[in-house]
């Protein structure tokens, strides 16, 4: 099912990585915010919201960047160039991440950043849309968030154009030892 | 017709922009549509869909009482209203209560059928849509031109022209930094805003919960940043169950927008968290707006099992011509036409019902199973009997009714057009007429119709046989036609009997509304073709086949006279188009064409009702193949050719573009000869060719087939 999502996030132009451990997410993530030249300025903060992912991580262990910030307020979204945030499942056969964001703080940093890292339970991915609805209780998750793919908009003279409200780039990240969804 | 839409009609299919970006669209939307439903069986999920949204229309009171009790459980307040002006009314007073002085709208339809921007733009509230779109036409003051692409009609150089104004610094038309300027632009709006305004693509009744879908994800903006998030939901777009979702989803992006997903879908069930740890101030409104009188209504219930994808706009040809302006300032297209009827007045869809050609493109396409093109047709009938035909039509039709009349003014029209006519054709008529000859010319009335040449032709003694249908055009224009029919007939052991009282099928009288008329007809064709006993009645024009297959029967239900209808189904059962009779003639080994001709390239054109009613389009190939026709496909061959049948003569500015575009199609063939199995096509179409000079001969396949045809 991997290959089938990574196939159908790539035809929406997402960029799907893929890792065993956590300790190589974090190295990952950590060379891409120095490569995006992330700083302790307005519009250049990482914002990583909470997350199964974070949760009992030794803070020393996390990447020591100016400008990686792990509180998340509306002001410093509105700021940050990254937003990192966690998703429970992805369904394979439309190449769509799906997030229970009733905690604003998700939203806000997938929303309003340019780029937003996604990173999510390789045993996260569902085979389609039927599968999560059976699995999710609306009742208790008041904003399910489905991404497939960056902003996109064709209003203009049906030219296709990445990133108009939303995020311009969505780096997912796949990580095998992140456990089922939670 | 009022002059007014005369006037927009004209000025929209001269506006180069607008035809040319949505005839471009056009093309790539039907490739790009069949790509993103690969492997999916869009029967059965249109199946499925059809299902659950028809369950809902039939049970919109209790679902909209479940919906508000379970979003109110959940914390929403829910306001249901039949009223337009108390939605008004509502969010305003939500509005003023919290001292709301700024908006931010995502895209919604129900929004703008009420007319919400102006109202409370009026009452000092500053509105500001951020769909890039719906932005772009608010900019402008305008309206959108199409229900998911607003500003198709627009060009980059206008909208850069637009957004240097508002932000006051020159812009290039480059449109990746045209949409960075309105992302920049917007943001401080979203930010600044005290309430979201959304609509609603789905409202789930079994949970209270409402699904936003978009690709910019404006919607995600405006449902988390402002505090107060209202949401204005017709209540068409309840459905049952939480699962219920998942069919709309799948099909809803790929009829709109051929996406297998929109970029962001949310699902909002009860009111969420703000960043200060209060919640949201979620208010959702259930509209009526004449809804569920549309519910009640046994014809026009189905229209509720729309899911607004446009795609019905998407593939019409006429749309394609005349974009969105032209219906009017809400819904637009095929299924706007029949919201306008409704949600607005049926008045106000007197024009826009005319501009459908009753090609049935629509049909075969609509994920919610709506026959758009018979519902339309209903709207005129409703016309007709409210406030009766134009008279000048009325004038037609009694002629048309009274046979005797009608076939001696035909005949005495092939002497009076004799000044006009050159050959075949009649190149030009005058005056007020003249329009009927712009784009194409028109076939001189035979001289000798078939009804008369009939009674010359000697047929062998045969035992079977089978009554021709010929229709007008076949009997007053186009005889030959018939006479190769009852050329092919015999060689298969069939006798051909022609019974003289047949008229008219009308079609034409019911195609504007005047049912009455078209039910005469229908009494006088089955008391003639059924007076003889025969096998089959066969007919090689498929508008007059669809007539007596299907249209007399629902002619009759329509009016109730149901003492006809045992004897329309008798006719029904025994009615065969051309070809389907003779491929099954000649795979019953009755009938053999010529062996291992070569005649050459052909290109063959599908007529609407031939191929989308009757949904015959492989058996005339087939018989053309075998008689040594080497078939070449046109772009688009199952895209109407113009005629529509009065249409051309009602609006030729519409029929003469589309006309043009089937001429191109066939000429890219290359082919010298195109075949097709319609008399009204084949005068559209071989009217054409004699206007533009172009040497493709257009022929009917019964004249082909006669051709080769083994001693």
């Amino acid at each position: 099912m991997y290959q089938q999502f990574k196939t159908r996030a790539d035809g929406v132009s997402a960029e799907v990585y893929h890792f065993e451990t956590k300790t190589e997410v974090l190295e990952f993530v950590r060379q891409f915010l120095l490569e995006e030249g992330v700083a302790d300025k307005r519009g250049c903060y990482a914002l990583w919201a909470k997350g199964s992912f974070l949760n009992g991580m030794d803070r020393q262990t996390l990447p020591a960047i100016p400008g990686l910030k792990f509180e998340v307020t509306r002001d410093l979204a509105a700021d940050a160039r990254i937003g990192i945030s966690q998703m429970q499942w992805a369904l394979a056969d439309t190449g769509t991440l799906v997030q229970d964001s009733t905690a604003i703080e998700q939203r806000l940093v997938s929303s309003l950043s340019s780029i937003h890292i996604a990173i999510a339970p390789t045993s996260g991915i569902l085979p389609d849309m039927p599968t999560l609805l059976a699995m999710v209780n609306p009742k208790k998750c008041a904003y399910l968030a489905m991404i497939t793919g960056p902003s996109r908009t064709a209003d203009i003279e049906r030219v296709l154009t990445i990133g108009v409200h939303g995020p311009e780039r969505l780096i997912i990240v796949f990580c095998d030892e992140l456990g089922g969804a939670g | 017709m009022g002059t007014e839409f005369k006037e927009s009609i004209h000025k929209a299919v001269n506006d180069a922009n607008l035809t040319g970006a949505l005839g471009k669209f056009s093309e790539t939307y039907k490739i790009n549509r069949a790509k993103a439903y690969e492997g999916i069986d869009f029967e059965e999920l249109r199946g499925r869909i059809a299902e659950l949204k028809s369950f809902a229309a039939s049970h919109l009171e209790e679902l909209s009482a479940q919906f508000e009790q379970n979003a109110t459980a959940l914390g929403a307040k829910v306001f249901r209203t039949d009223d337009p002006a108390k939605v008004r009314e509502y969010i305003l007073k939500v509005a003023q209560d919290n001292g709301v002085k700024t908006v931010v709208k995502s895209k919604s339809m129900a929004t703008e059928e009420i007319h919400l921007n102006p109202f409370l733009e009026k009452a000092g509230i500053a509105v500001g849509e951020t769909d890039l779109g719906e932005w772009i036409i608010q900019l402008a003051g305008q309206t959108p031109s199409h229900m998911v692409l607003p500003a198709i009609h627009m060009t980059k150089e206008e909208v850069s022209d637009l957004f240097s104004k508002e932000v006051n610094e020159r812009l290039n038309s480059d449109i990746p930094r045209l949409v960075k300027v309105a992302r920049e632009r917007l943001r401080p709006m979203f930010l600044a805003a005290d309430m979201g305004i959304s609509g609603g693509n789905i409202a789930v009744a079994e949970t209270g919960s409402i699904v936003l879908m978009t690709n910019e994800g404006n919607a995600r903006l405006v449902t988390t940043l402002p505090k107060i998030h209202v949401a204005l939901v017709g209540i068409e777009k309840l459905i049952a169950s939480y699962a219920d979702i998942a069919p709309i989803l799948k099909a809803l992006p790929r009829s709109a927008t051929a996406q297998l997903l929109t970029s962001y879908v949310s699902i909002i069930t009860g009111p969420t968290p703000n960043t200060d740890g209060s919640l949201k101030d979620l208010h959702i409104i259930l509209m009526d707006n004449r809804r569920s009188e549309m519910a009640a209504d046994p014809k026009f219930k189905q229209a509720l099992q729309c899911i607004r994808c446009a795609s019905c706009l998407n593939v019409c040809p006429v749309f394609r011509l005349v974009g969105g302006h032209v219906f009017g300032k809400v819904y637009t297209g095929g299924i706007g036409t029949i919201l306008t009827a409704w949600f607005d007045e049926l008045k106000k869809s007197e024009d826009i019902q005319s501009l459908c050609i009753q090609c049935g493109n629509c049909k075969e396409v609509c994920p919610g199973k709506i026959d758009i093109p018979d519902l339309i047709m209903e709207i005129r009938r409703r016309l007709v009997q409210e406030q009766g035909l134009p008279l000048l039509h009325k004038a037609i039709y009694s002629v048309v009714n009274n046979r005797m009349l009608f076939h001696t003014m035909l005949r005495a029209a092939s002497i009076a057009g004799k000044p006009f006519t050159t050959g075949k054709f009649l190149r030009h008529l005058p005056m007020f007429l003249a329009d009927l000859t712009d784009n194409r010319s028109l076939p001189a009335i035979a001289a000798e119709p078939f009804r008369d040449r009939f009674k010359n032709i000697k047929q062998p003694k045969l035992k079977e046989k089978a009554a021709f249908y010929a229709g007008c055009l076949i009997d007053f224009a186009y005889p030959e036609m018939g006479e190769s029919l009852v050329k092919v007939l015999n060689k298969a052991g069939i006798k051909v009997v022609f019974p003289q009282g047949q008229t008219c099928c009308g079609a034409p009288a019911r195609y504007s509304g005047a049912y009455e008329v078209a039910a005469g007809n229908a009494i006088d064709n089955i008391k003639a073709l059924l007076d003889e006993d025969v096998q089959y009645v066969v007919s090689a024009c498929p508008t007059c086949t669809v007539a007596l297959d299907h249209e007399f029967i629902s002619t009759f239900e329509s009016l109730g006279q149901s003492e006809w209808i045992p004897k329309a189904k008798e006719l029904a059962a025994k009615t065969v188009d051309f070809s389907t009779l003779v491929k099954k003639l000649v795979d019953e080994g009755r009938l053999s064409l010529k062996d291992g001709r070569k005649l050459g390239k052909i290109t063959y054109h599908d007529s609407c009702h031939l191929k989308r009613t009757l949904k015959v389009s492989e058996q005339p190939r087939e018989l053309l193949n075998k008689a040594g026709y080497e078939l070449t496909e046109m772009f688009e061959c199952d895209t109407c050719c113009g005629m529509g049948g009065s249409y051309s003569l009602k609006l030729p500015e519409i029929s003469g573009p589309i006309l043009q575009r089937k001429l191109k199609n066939i000429k890219e063939t290359g082919a010298p000869l195109v075949a097709m199995d319609c008399p009204g096509c084949v005068m559209q179409i071989r009217g054409g060719f004699d206007q533009d000079g172009t040497a493709i001969k257009v022929r009917h396949t019964v004249e082909l087939l006669a051709e080769q045809l083994e001693d």
